[in-house]
């Protein structure tokens, strides 16, 4: 049994490995991203993204065909690893796309890079991997992680809320976000409380919330985390007294599940899909009546992954064999992002504008996040600079 | 200030654990009656929350809903014993535990399927959306003081069950030796199925109640099926007062302990060091309360005499 | 075959010798393997994923022992893939490097960890037992969480894999293949050794009868914490080879899901055989793999979106296919192999 499925493995590796080739090969991209799990709908996102990008360039990216390899990381850093090693070896791809989780980047970020084949996060951006660990052969069509957390930290300053009550997960993530809110906000924190990660009921920290009455609360819940604080936010009856201000915890992703209790929440982020520009309005319209779904920013940053690589292997003919001038086409690569403004800085993160979002519903019953006012203009993360140029 | 916070906090201890409680009821009796170790008990509370989620999106009304759900996740619970569990009564206990760990990968995945990966939502009840005022400025959900009182009867009537009706009855001789009570002349099968699906309907209810607070997605029963066989374990299997209890010190621990461990500590410890080492612990409190009561009753407390 | 078992009255030495074949087939296999990698064109690929198959083998075969030769079901030994793990990940951080002391530290720390956790949860049995070993795996899991400095959740990258005596032998994929696959078959015969011994036999003693067992003058209690001590360091042992594989830590690594799939290995494989949990760790690190790629290839006849579908949706045969396993093959893959003997 065990020698009949290690033949099986071993004979599926090999025709694959020796595909043969063609005149003009098809340039490979892997996309790696949670597709199982609680988390799915955040890759789904990424994944109908992706695919609408590669509808809207004629399924070619830079002249070439292209095979596109999709693979669900599930979730577990190991299991991406050995994922990401098939994907470089046995498929052989040029590309690789994703992921979602920061875990994910910082497991699979170093058998990538050293394979020398070029990543391009679409949402991860964990502050090492812009800063110390910045790397040529990692970029991000997304974010530093700290970004959409200082929006609201700036936010909370500029309106001159004196007292806010911070709330997040107990794991990593949630201490960077409650860091970078603090970036830019100055006044009194009058508690920071960690919940336990896959807290499903609030309904203790809202109690100290109603009782503490600060000026507003800023959290960072991602996911099914979000759709129940939300709910249990609003049912508690706080959403009317005390702004709501959020990252990564009222988007399009879990909009469908919170509806109206989100209404008027605020959120940070890099674009929203009401966002005036003609491309913008197009790919938000395609998306809706292809998947049934407004995208969340997920899908923009993966549309915007496949306009990069089409725009870098533009520049270079096609040709991905030398590394370095492809790497200096993505850096400069110039396409017409959905979110406007943008450019990649030295350390592969991209320098654009963010703004304050706010859920709205839209005419046709979806939920969506829709921009309220710009935050931040052509803004660079804060780890930018310890990017040394030289690894 | 303090003790209406804590009063407030220990109502929702109280409804949590009563969850847990619905959840634990039946997974202690198919536990100590038919000795079937069910990881996908967790399933069948998610699958009440999918059924109440489609039914209310499709009658647009939560209690036509919870009504349809009801008997449709007792009929799913049948079906599974049915088809699969049936099969594995008179196996070992590892064998159990694959085979309905395969039925948890199948469900899981298979709501995706049916429903899609992102989250859905139930709306509260327009009755019981409102809320009570209970001290200055705390407002208490009608809907979760709705979740404590449904609780609170179905244990009620789960009592009178057990203790003063035959299949009650029946049930408590099952628990203490299947066996006799199979040599009695009891249909002991069609005991099986009587507490299996009633089990699974309790399960299914503790989802469909907590559908329109919780966001109902793929994966859902998983942990709280893993906090459930904690109850069960420190209640004593087979015990439906023993996990009563042990369903509300959970709850109490569980909810208690998130909020007032940093402050416990801060007695102890600098302010700094108190809130990290809080962080540290409150996760792990549950497991610690649940360590140190089997280390001095290691059959749980109220241990079913065999 | 048949001719030569007519001849002998006693079917049981050449059943023991059959059963015999199986674990030599299978360190063949593995030995081999490399030489089919090279060819494959995908040599990194598939090396580490046998190179996994192994490391999980290691773990699978060190609960196999107390679960299949002792019957205590741990539901927490993820918790050592963990120590293992976080002993080299923290240690290269502090610049010890060298697996020769990466090693022996996480040896002893899964030792003390097996030795007070062990010794708290023998005092329980059965299900009480499965779920105190949850709840200690658990509170590691959740100390890792909050090591901060240690990457908490989102875990730790190793800047390269351990040294051996000062030498990056391991940075090549073979060699750690080899190395991995010495400490395969140096805890596969030291498991064997164990269960042969007298050791063993009390072990099995309990397991079937534990008041005989202390009537005769054994004191079982003393027995299975050894077992569950030294089960605990090869997982630890398989924990620090994870870490060089994935080059990687993280708390992922002691998930009470991850606990229950070491499990599901053994049981799949066929307990108390020690060879089977290995072959067990094969078949389901390969079908989580494979599975995707195999509906998609036999469903060739359905459209690709279909079979698009189908490949995601993976786990819903996986599932099915497990109950299966249970409901029509006792005793697991090692079960199936046995069949075919007894007609």
């Amino acid at each position: 049994m065990n020698a009949t499925i290690k033949t099986l493995g071993l004979a599926a590796a090999m025709t694959l490995a020796t595909a043969p080739a063609m005149a003009q090969e098809k340039l490979k991209v892997g996309l790696l991203l949670t597709l199982s799990g609680p988390s799915a709908v955040l890759g789904q996102h990424a994944r109908d993204g992706f695919q609408l990008a590669m509808k809207d360039l004629g399924g070619k990216l830079g002249g070439r065909d292209v095979e596109v390899i999709v693979v669900d990381d599930e979730l577990k850093p190991d299991v991406a690893v050995t994922k990401v090693k098939g994907l470089i070896e046995r498929d052989k791809v040029d590309f690789v796309v994703g992921p979602i989780f920061s875990n994910v980047a910082v497991a699979t970020h170093k058998p990538i890079v050293d394979s020398k084949t070029f990543y391009i996060s679409v949402n991860a951006g964990p502050s090492n991997l812009a800063g110390k660990s910045c790397n040529p052969y990692f970029f991000a069509t997304s974010y530093q992680n700290d970004q959409n957390h200082e929006v609201l930290g700036k936010v909370a300053q500029d309106r001159g809320y004196k007292k806010v009550y911070l709330l997040a997960p107990n794991y990593q993530a949630g201490k960077d976000a409650l860091a970078g809110f603090k970036r830019h906000y100055k006044g009194e924190i009058v508690e920071e409380s960690y919940t336990p990660l896959n807290t499903l009921d609030f309904q203790s920290e809202l109690a100290k919330i109603a009782s503490m009455q600060p000026d507003a609360i800023f959290t960072f819940m991602p996911g099914g985390m979000g759709v129940n604080l939300v709910k249990q936010y609003r049912a508690a009856g706080l959403a009317d007294r005390i702004p709501f201000l959020s990252a990564f915890t009222v988007d399009e992703s879990t909009l469908p599940a919170q509806q109206d209790a989100a209404l008027g929440m605020f959120g940070g982020s890099n674009w929203a899909p009401n966002l005036d520009t003609p491309q913008n309005k197009k790919f938000v319209q395609d998306y809706v009546a292809a998947y049934n779904a407004v995208p969340a920013s997920y899908a923009m940053h993966a549309y915007d992954a496949a306009l990069l690589i089409d725009a870098a292997l533009k520049a270079t003919s096609g040709k991905t064999d030398n590394k370095d001038a492809l790497r200096a086409a993505i850096q400069k690569a110039e396409f017409k992002s959905l979110r406007g403004d943008f450019k990649l800085g030295a350390n592969g993160f991209p320098i654009q504008d963010f703004y304050l979002v706010k859920a709205a519903k839209r005419s046709d019953g979806k939920m969506q996040t829709e921009i309220v006012e710009k935050v931040f203009d052509d803004y660079t993360d804060a780890y930018a600079k310890e990017c040394a140029p030289t690894n | 200030m303090t003790a209406t916070l804590f009063f407030v906090q220990a109502l929702n201890g109280l409804q949590f654990g009563l969850i847990l409680f619905l959840i634990a009821a039946g997974l202690t009796l198919v536990f100590g009656v038919m000795d079937f170790i069910n990881l996908a008990h967790g399933v069948q509370y998610m699958v009440g929350a999918y059924l109440v989620a489609a039914f209310s999106a499709w009658t647009g009304s939560f209690g036509w809903a919870l009504l349809l759900a009801l008997p449709t996740a007792l009929a799913f619970g049948l079906l599974l014993e049915a088809l699969v569990f049936r099969h594995l009564y008179d196996r070992d206990h590892l064998d159990q535990v694959l085979a309905t760990f395969g039925v948890i990968l199948f469900l899981n995945q298979g709501v995706k399927f049916v429903w899609g990966a992102a989250p859905l939502s139930v709306p509260v009840p327009e009755l019981l959306s409102g809320s009570v005022e209970i001290a200055n400025g705390l407002l208490y959900p009608v809907y979760r003081l709705a979740i404590i009182a449904a609780g609170l009867v179905i244990a009620a009537l789960l009592y009178v069950l057990v203790n003063h009706t035959r299949v009650g009855m029946l049930v408590r001789a099952g628990a203490s030796n299947a066996a006799m009570v199979s040599a009695l002349g009891v249909n002991i099968q069609r005991l099986f199925m009587v507490v299996f699906g009633f089990g699974a309907m309790l399960a299914g209810f503790a989802g469909a109640m907590v559908a329109p607070i919780l966001s109902v997605e793929p994966g859902m029963g998983d942990n709280i099926l893993i906090l459930a066989f904690v109850v069960i374990v420190i209640g004593g299997i087979g015990s439906i007062r023993g996990a009563f209890l042990a369903a509300l010190m959970i709850g109490l621990v569980d909810t208690v302990g998130r909020s007032f461990a940093p402050n416990l500590l801060r007695l102890v410890l600098d302010p700094a060091a108190a809130s990290q080492t809080g962080r540290a612990i409150a996760p792990m409190l549950i497991y610690i309360f649940m360590a140190a009561v089997l280390f001095f009753r290691p059959s749980g407390l109220f241990p079913v005499k065999r | 075959m048949t001719e030569i078992a007519e001849t002998h009255p006693a079917p049981a030495p050449s059943l023991g010798t059959r059963l015999e074949v199986i674990p030599v087939m299978l360190f063949a296999a593995f030995a081999a393997a490399p030489l089919l990698a090279t060819f494959s064109g995908a040599e990194g690929y598939v090396l580490s994923l046998l190179t996994r198959v192994m490391i999980f083998g290691i773990a699978a075969m060190a609960l196999d022992l107390i679960l299949g030769y002792g019957a205590l079901v741990s539901f927490g030994h993820a918790a050592f893939l963990g120590l293992g793990g976080y002993a080299v990940g923290i240690l290269a951080s502090h610049g010890f490097e060298d697996a020769l002391i990466q090693i022996p530290v996480a040896l002893l720390a899964s030792a003390a960890f097996a030795f007070v956790t062990g010794a708290i949860s023998l005092r329980t049995k059965g299900v009480y037992f499965i779920m105190i070993t949850l709840a200690f795996g658990q509170m590691v899991y959740f100390l890792a969480t909050s090591l901060a400095p240690y990457g908490g959740d989102d875990g730790m990258t190793l800047a390269s894999r351990s040294l051996i005596a000062g030498s990056g032998w391991l940075e090549n994929d073979f060699t750690f293949y080899w190395f991995c696959l010495l400490c395969l078959f140096g805890a596969y015969a030291l498991s064997r050794s164990i269960v042969a011994s007298r050791f063993g036999r009390v072990l099995r003693g309990t397991r079937e009868n534990a008041v005989r067992m202390e009537a005769i003058g054994f004191r079982p209690f003393r027995f299975q914490l050894a077992a569950y001590v030294i089960s605990g360091m090869m997982a630890g042992l398989a924990g620090c080879l994870l870490a060089n594989q994935a080059e990687f830590v993280s708390p992922s690594f002691m998930t009470w899901q991850r606990s229950g799939e070491l499990i599901f290995m053994v049981v799949l494989g066929g307990l108390g055989s020690l060879h089977g949990a290995i072959i067990g760790a094969a078949a389901f690190l390969l079908l989580e793999e494979f599975l995707p790629e195999i509906l998609h290839t036999v469903s060739f006849f359905l459209s690709e979106e279909t079979r698009a579908h189908l490949a995601e949706n993976w786990k819903m045969v996986f599932g099915p296919l497990l109950i299966l396993v249970v409901l029509f093959v006792r005793g697991g893959i090692m079960g199936l192999l046995r069949r075919p003997h007894h007609g």
